[in-house]
Protein backbone atom coordinates (compact mmCIF):
# COMPACT_ATOMS: atom_id res chain seq x y z
CA UNK A 1 0.00 0.00 0.00
CA UNK A 2 1.72 3.38 -1.15
CA UNK A 3 1.24 6.56 1.28
CA UNK A 4 1.18 9.54 -0.37
CA UNK A 5 1.15 13.00 1.49
CA UNK A 6 2.68 16.36 1.12
CA UNK A 7 5.22 17.80 3.08
CA UNK A 8 5.31 20.82 5.11
CA UNK A 9 1.72 19.93 6.95
CA UNK A 10 0.27 22.45 9.19
CA UNK A 11 -1.61 21.77 11.80
CA UNK A 12 -4.07 24.71 13.13
CA UNK A 13 -6.26 22.73 16.54
CA UNK A 14 -6.33 19.66 18.35
CA UNK A 15 -9.81 19.47 16.71
CA UNK A 16 -8.38 19.74 13.38
CA UNK A 17 -4.91 17.37 13.83
CA UNK A 18 -7.74 14.35 15.38
CA UNK A 19 -9.52 15.09 11.88
CA UNK A 20 -6.61 14.83 9.67
CA UNK A 21 -4.97 11.69 11.71
CA UNK A 22 -8.36 9.72 11.00
CA UNK A 23 -8.42 10.74 7.26
CA UNK A 24 -4.80 9.91 6.74
CA UNK A 25 -5.08 6.74 8.63
CA UNK A 26 -8.72 5.82 6.29
CA UNK A 27 -6.63 3.99 3.44
CA UNK A 28 -4.50 1.23 5.75
CA UNK A 29 -8.01 1.23 8.24
CA UNK A 30 -9.85 -0.07 5.09
CA UNK A 31 -6.99 -2.74 4.42
CA UNK A 32 -7.09 -3.70 7.57
CA UNK A 33 -11.05 -5.33 7.02
CA UNK A 34 -9.98 -8.39 5.56
CA UNK A 35 -7.15 -9.04 7.55
CA UNK A 36 -8.74 -9.01 10.99
CA UNK A 37 -11.39 -11.12 9.31
CA UNK A 38 -8.52 -13.56 8.48
CA UNK A 39 -7.03 -13.15 12.02
CA UNK A 40 -10.48 -14.24 13.68
CA UNK A 41 -11.52 -16.72 11.45
CA UNK A 42 -8.44 -18.60 12.03
CA UNK A 43 -8.32 -18.33 15.41
CA UNK A 44 -11.30 -20.25 15.96
CA UNK A 45 -10.47 -22.50 13.52
CA UNK A 46 -7.33 -23.49 14.98
CA UNK A 47 -8.98 -24.44 17.88
CA UNK A 48 -9.18 -21.10 19.92
CA UNK A 49 -12.10 -20.43 22.54
CA UNK A 50 -14.12 -17.41 21.50
CA UNK A 51 -14.28 -15.38 23.56
CA UNK A 52 -10.41 -16.25 24.61
CA UNK A 53 -9.49 -15.22 21.42
CA UNK A 54 -11.13 -12.11 21.19
CA UNK A 55 -10.05 -11.31 24.90
CA UNK A 56 -7.19 -11.70 22.84
CA UNK A 57 -6.88 -9.37 19.93
CA UNK A 58 -8.30 -6.73 22.80
CA UNK A 59 -4.93 -7.18 24.92
CA UNK A 60 -2.53 -7.68 22.48
CA UNK A 61 -3.61 -6.07 19.62
CA UNK A 62 -1.49 -7.01 17.12
CA UNK A 63 -2.16 -9.49 14.58
CA UNK A 64 0.23 -11.21 13.28
CA UNK A 65 1.65 -12.35 16.94
CA UNK A 66 -1.81 -13.41 17.76
CA UNK A 67 -1.36 -16.23 14.76
CA UNK A 68 1.80 -17.12 15.73
CA UNK A 69 0.63 -17.27 20.02
CA UNK A 70 -2.50 -19.41 19.04
CA UNK A 71 -0.67 -21.64 16.96
CA UNK A 72 1.79 -22.27 20.05
CA UNK A 73 -0.75 -22.23 22.85
CA UNK A 74 -3.68 -25.02 20.10
CA UNK A 75 -0.11 -27.21 20.59
CA UNK A 76 0.07 -26.73 24.39
CA UNK A 77 3.45 -24.92 24.00
CA UNK A 78 4.92 -23.94 27.48
CA UNK A 79 3.54 -20.45 28.57
CA UNK A 80 7.34 -19.37 28.66
CA UNK A 81 7.54 -20.18 25.06
CA UNK A 82 4.32 -18.37 24.03
CA UNK A 83 5.36 -15.24 25.04
CA UNK A 84 9.38 -15.65 23.91
CA UNK A 85 7.79 -15.98 20.72
CA UNK A 86 4.98 -13.29 20.78
CA UNK A 87 7.82 -10.81 21.60
CA UNK A 88 10.07 -12.07 19.09
CA UNK A 89 7.29 -11.34 16.67
CA UNK A 90 7.01 -7.85 18.15
CA UNK A 91 10.42 -6.99 17.85
CA UNK A 92 10.10 -4.76 15.27
CA UNK A 93 7.68 -2.38 17.18
CA UNK A 94 11.07 -1.85 19.03
CA UNK A 95 12.57 -0.05 15.68
CA UNK A 96 8.73 1.70 15.56
CA UNK A 97 9.32 2.81 19.19
CA UNK A 98 12.82 4.15 18.47
CA UNK A 99 11.89 6.03 15.57
CA UNK A 100 8.57 7.52 17.29
CA UNK A 101 10.14 8.31 20.84
CA UNK A 102 11.43 12.28 19.76
CA UNK A 103 7.76 12.88 18.58
CA UNK A 104 6.37 12.11 22.10
CA UNK A 105 9.49 13.37 23.95
CA UNK A 106 7.37 16.37 25.87
CA UNK A 107 4.48 14.46 26.02
CA UNK A 108 3.54 13.21 29.95
CA UNK A 109 4.23 9.73 30.90
CA UNK A 110 0.91 8.11 30.86
CA UNK A 111 -0.27 9.63 27.78
CA UNK A 112 3.13 8.19 26.17
CA UNK A 113 1.69 4.70 27.76
CA UNK A 114 -1.54 5.22 25.47
CA UNK A 115 0.20 6.19 22.38
CA UNK A 116 2.53 3.12 22.95
CA UNK A 117 -0.53 0.51 23.30
CA UNK A 118 -2.25 2.00 20.15
CA UNK A 119 0.89 1.48 17.72
CA UNK A 120 0.96 0.23 14.37
CA UNK A 121 2.56 -0.58 11.55
CA UNK A 122 0.70 1.98 9.50
CA UNK A 123 0.64 4.99 12.03
CA UNK A 124 4.33 4.80 12.69
CA UNK A 125 4.70 5.18 8.44
CA UNK A 126 1.89 8.42 8.85
CA UNK A 127 3.35 10.04 11.74
CA UNK A 128 6.72 9.60 10.27
CA UNK A 129 5.67 11.03 6.91
CA UNK A 130 3.68 13.88 8.61
CA UNK A 131 5.94 15.43 10.97
CA UNK A 132 9.46 16.55 10.92
CA UNK A 133 11.84 15.30 13.66
CA UNK A 134 13.41 18.32 13.90
CA UNK A 135 10.23 20.91 13.53
CA UNK A 136 7.32 21.33 15.41
CA UNK A 137 5.91 18.40 17.14
CA UNK A 138 2.46 20.60 17.93
CA UNK A 139 -0.44 18.03 18.28
CA UNK A 140 1.25 15.03 16.92
CA UNK A 141 -0.44 13.43 19.84
CA UNK A 142 -3.99 14.02 18.87
CA UNK A 143 -2.82 13.45 14.92
CA UNK A 144 -2.44 9.89 16.11
CA UNK A 145 -5.20 9.44 18.49
CA UNK A 146 -7.36 10.44 15.29
CA UNK A 147 -6.12 7.37 13.23
CA UNK A 148 -5.16 4.93 16.05
CA UNK A 149 -9.06 5.13 18.33
CA UNK A 150 -10.92 4.02 14.69
CA UNK A 151 -7.63 1.52 13.87
CA UNK A 152 -8.28 0.30 17.01
CA UNK A 153 -12.09 -0.20 16.89
CA UNK A 154 -12.64 -1.32 13.40
CA UNK A 155 -9.89 -4.05 13.93
CA UNK A 156 -11.49 -5.38 16.71
CA UNK A 157 -14.87 -5.54 15.29
CA UNK A 158 -13.29 -7.06 12.16
CA UNK A 159 -11.73 -9.79 14.51
CA UNK A 160 -14.84 -10.75 16.39
CA UNK A 161 -16.59 -11.19 13.40
CA UNK A 162 -14.03 -13.30 11.64
CA UNK A 163 -14.16 -15.47 15.00
CA UNK A 164 -17.87 -15.73 15.04
CA UNK A 165 -17.59 -17.04 11.51
CA UNK A 166 -15.02 -19.33 12.34
CA UNK A 167 -16.89 -21.08 14.38
CA UNK A 168 -19.07 -22.12 11.45
CA UNK A 169 -16.48 -23.15 9.48
CA UNK A 170 -16.09 -27.14 9.56
CA UNK A 171 -12.29 -28.45 10.48
CA UNK A 172 -12.10 -29.70 6.90
CA UNK A 173 -11.72 -26.60 4.85
CA UNK A 174 -7.92 -26.42 7.08
CA UNK A 175 -8.58 -22.61 7.33
CA UNK A 176 -5.60 -22.71 9.83
CA UNK A 177 -3.68 -23.19 6.73
CA UNK A 178 -4.49 -19.05 6.22
CA UNK A 179 -1.73 -18.58 9.32
CA UNK A 180 1.07 -19.72 7.01
CA UNK A 181 -0.07 -18.26 4.63
CA UNK A 182 -0.65 -15.08 6.22
CA UNK A 183 3.41 -15.00 7.20
CA UNK A 184 3.69 -16.18 3.89
CA UNK A 185 2.86 -12.90 2.25
CA UNK A 186 5.12 -11.02 4.65
CA UNK A 187 8.27 -12.40 4.22
CA UNK A 188 9.14 -11.37 0.66
CA UNK A 189 9.02 -7.62 1.43
CA UNK A 190 11.41 -7.86 4.58
CA UNK A 191 13.73 -9.90 2.01
CA UNK A 192 15.45 -6.63 1.28
CA UNK A 193 19.37 -7.67 0.58
CA UNK A 194 21.05 -10.55 0.26
CA UNK A 195 21.87 -10.89 3.79
CA UNK A 196 18.51 -11.05 4.23
CA UNK A 197 17.81 -13.62 2.32
CA UNK A 198 20.65 -16.11 3.77
CA UNK A 199 19.08 -15.21 7.32
CA UNK A 200 15.89 -16.70 6.12
CA UNK A 201 17.55 -19.79 4.22
CA UNK A 202 19.59 -20.18 7.56
CA UNK A 203 16.08 -19.93 9.88
CA UNK A 204 14.00 -21.69 7.66
CA UNK A 205 16.63 -24.70 7.47
CA UNK A 206 17.12 -24.53 11.24
CA UNK A 207 13.67 -24.63 11.74
CA UNK A 208 13.23 -27.70 9.82
CA UNK A 209 15.48 -29.71 12.03
CA UNK A 210 14.45 -28.15 15.34
CA UNK A 211 10.87 -29.10 14.66
CA UNK A 212 11.33 -32.12 16.94
CA UNK A 213 12.99 -30.33 19.77
CA UNK A 214 10.58 -30.51 23.17
CA UNK A 215 8.05 -27.50 24.10
CA UNK A 216 7.98 -25.93 21.05
CA UNK A 217 11.13 -24.43 21.21
CA UNK A 218 12.39 -24.74 17.85
CA UNK A 219 10.91 -21.69 16.31
CA UNK A 220 12.96 -19.34 19.42
CA UNK A 221 15.93 -21.42 18.25
CA UNK A 222 15.65 -20.88 14.72
CA UNK A 223 15.08 -17.52 14.56
CA UNK A 224 17.87 -16.69 16.92
CA UNK A 225 20.28 -18.63 14.72
CA UNK A 226 18.88 -16.53 11.42
CA UNK A 227 19.40 -13.22 13.34
CA UNK A 228 22.63 -13.82 14.38
CA UNK A 229 24.00 -15.12 10.97
CA UNK A 230 21.97 -11.87 9.59
CA UNK A 231 23.53 -9.38 11.70
CA UNK A 232 27.34 -11.10 11.42
CA UNK A 233 26.98 -10.85 7.66
CA UNK A 234 25.95 -7.38 7.78
CA UNK A 235 28.90 -6.58 10.09
CA UNK A 236 31.10 -7.78 7.82
CA UNK A 237 29.71 -6.13 4.64
CA UNK A 238 29.69 -2.90 6.51
CA UNK A 239 33.63 -3.55 7.22
CA UNK A 240 34.50 -4.40 3.66
CA UNK A 241 32.74 -1.30 2.63
CA UNK A 242 35.05 0.59 4.84
CA UNK A 243 38.03 -1.31 3.63
CA UNK A 244 37.37 -0.51 0.25
CA UNK A 245 37.03 3.10 0.42
CA UNK B 1 -9.48 -30.07 20.26
CA UNK B 2 -10.62 -26.82 21.46
CA UNK B 3 -8.27 -24.39 23.52
CA UNK B 4 -10.32 -23.56 26.54
CA UNK B 5 -10.63 -20.21 28.48
CA UNK B 6 -8.83 -21.61 31.40
CA UNK B 7 -6.96 -19.11 33.82
CA UNK B 8 -3.64 -20.44 32.14
CA UNK B 9 -4.39 -19.22 28.79
CA UNK B 10 -5.98 -16.31 30.65
CA UNK B 11 -2.41 -15.89 32.00
CA UNK B 12 -0.79 -16.25 28.64
CA UNK B 13 -3.05 -13.70 27.15
CA UNK B 14 -2.78 -11.32 29.44
CA UNK B 15 1.60 -11.85 29.60
CA UNK B 16 1.65 -11.67 25.43
CA UNK B 17 -0.35 -8.05 26.04
CA UNK B 18 2.38 -6.97 28.41
CA UNK B 19 5.39 -8.56 26.72
CA UNK B 20 4.06 -6.38 23.64
CA UNK B 21 2.79 -3.12 25.41
CA UNK B 22 6.77 -3.14 26.43
CA UNK B 23 8.28 -3.76 23.03
CA UNK B 24 6.04 -1.00 21.52
CA UNK B 25 6.46 1.13 24.81
CA UNK B 26 10.05 0.83 25.09
CA UNK B 27 11.65 3.91 23.61
CA UNK B 28 8.92 5.97 23.83
CA UNK B 29 8.79 5.87 27.73
CA UNK B 30 12.56 5.36 28.18
CA UNK B 31 14.27 8.58 29.85
CA UNK B 32 14.57 11.20 26.30
CA UNK B 33 17.59 10.80 24.20
CA UNK B 34 18.79 7.23 25.08
CA UNK B 35 20.80 5.67 22.31
CA UNK B 36 19.94 2.70 20.38
CA UNK B 37 22.97 0.57 20.72
CA UNK B 38 24.55 -0.44 17.61
CA UNK B 39 24.15 -4.00 17.67
CA UNK B 40 20.58 -4.17 18.55
CA UNK B 41 19.90 -1.63 15.72
CA UNK B 42 21.94 -4.51 13.60
CA UNK B 43 20.06 -7.60 14.83
CA UNK B 44 16.20 -5.63 15.16
CA UNK B 45 17.03 -5.50 10.76
CA UNK B 46 16.95 -9.21 10.63
CA UNK B 47 14.17 -10.10 12.96
CA UNK B 48 11.57 -10.13 10.19
CA UNK B 49 13.78 -12.57 7.64
CA UNK B 50 14.45 -15.16 10.31
CA UNK B 51 10.96 -15.28 12.35
CA UNK B 52 8.81 -15.28 9.67
CA UNK B 53 10.34 -18.51 7.88
CA UNK B 54 10.50 -20.18 11.42
CA UNK B 55 7.17 -19.51 11.99
CA UNK B 56 5.88 -21.18 8.49
CA UNK B 57 8.03 -24.20 8.10
CA UNK B 58 6.34 -26.45 10.97
CA UNK B 59 3.02 -25.48 10.38
CA UNK B 60 3.19 -26.35 6.65
CA UNK B 61 5.69 -29.24 6.28
CA UNK B 62 3.78 -30.88 10.10
CA UNK B 63 0.76 -30.46 10.68
CA UNK B 64 -2.61 -32.44 9.53
CA UNK B 65 0.23 -35.27 8.85
CA UNK B 66 -2.30 -38.75 7.59
CA UNK B 67 -0.99 -41.83 9.28
CA UNK B 68 2.63 -43.01 8.02
CA UNK B 69 2.74 -39.56 6.63
CA UNK B 70 6.29 -37.80 7.66
CA UNK B 71 5.34 -34.73 6.10
CA UNK B 72 2.58 -33.13 4.94
CA UNK B 73 2.74 -32.86 0.43
CA UNK B 74 -0.07 -30.91 -0.46
CA UNK B 75 0.44 -28.02 2.18
CA UNK B 76 3.62 -28.15 0.59
CA UNK B 77 2.76 -27.83 -2.39
CA UNK B 78 0.36 -25.46 -1.65
CA UNK B 79 2.82 -23.40 0.17
CA UNK B 80 4.79 -23.00 -2.83
CA UNK B 81 2.41 -22.12 -5.21
CA UNK B 82 1.63 -19.48 -2.20
CA UNK B 83 5.27 -18.22 -2.49
CA UNK B 84 5.46 -18.09 -5.94
CA UNK B 85 2.10 -15.87 -5.97
CA UNK B 86 3.30 -13.69 -3.14
CA UNK B 87 6.53 -13.11 -4.52
CA UNK B 88 4.81 -11.71 -7.76
CA UNK B 89 1.75 -9.91 -6.39
CA UNK B 90 2.95 -8.99 -2.91
CA UNK B 91 -0.54 -9.30 -1.84
CA UNK B 92 -1.79 -10.96 0.85
CA UNK B 93 -5.05 -11.82 -0.26
CA UNK B 94 -4.07 -13.30 -3.42
CA UNK B 95 -1.95 -15.16 -1.33
CA UNK B 96 -4.30 -16.54 0.83
CA UNK B 97 -6.47 -17.24 -1.74
CA UNK B 98 -4.32 -18.98 -3.86
CA UNK B 99 -2.67 -21.32 -1.34
CA UNK B 100 -6.20 -22.31 0.06
CA UNK B 101 -7.57 -22.88 -3.16
CA UNK B 102 -4.76 -25.12 -4.25
CA UNK B 103 -4.39 -26.79 -0.72
CA UNK B 104 -8.45 -27.47 -1.21
CA UNK B 105 -7.96 -28.91 -4.87
CA UNK B 106 -5.61 -31.26 -3.78
CA UNK B 107 -7.47 -32.84 -0.74
CA UNK B 108 -10.57 -33.11 -2.96
CA UNK B 109 -9.12 -34.89 -6.38
CA UNK B 110 -5.19 -35.61 -4.75
CA UNK B 111 -3.65 -39.11 -5.24
CA UNK B 112 -2.67 -39.27 -1.37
Amino acid sequence: MTILIATGFHVQTRQHAYRQGAKDAFPSIIGLIPFGLIVGTASTAAGMDPWLALAMSIIVFAGASQLAAIGLMVQSAPMLIVLTTVLVVNLRFVMYSASLAPFFRELPLGRRWLLSYGLTDHLFALVNARFQRDGSHQHVDAYYMGGAIPTWAVWNVMVAIGIFAGTLVPKQWSLDFAIPLVFLALVFPALTTRSHWVTAGVAATAAYFTAALPMKLGLIAAALVGVAIGTLLDQRDERRALEAR
Amino acid sequence: MTLAADWLNVITIIGAGCVTLLARASFIVLPSDTPVPGWLNRALKFVGAAVLPALILPDVMFRELAAGESVNVYRIIAALIAAGVAWRTRNIFATIGAGMAVLWLLKLWGPI
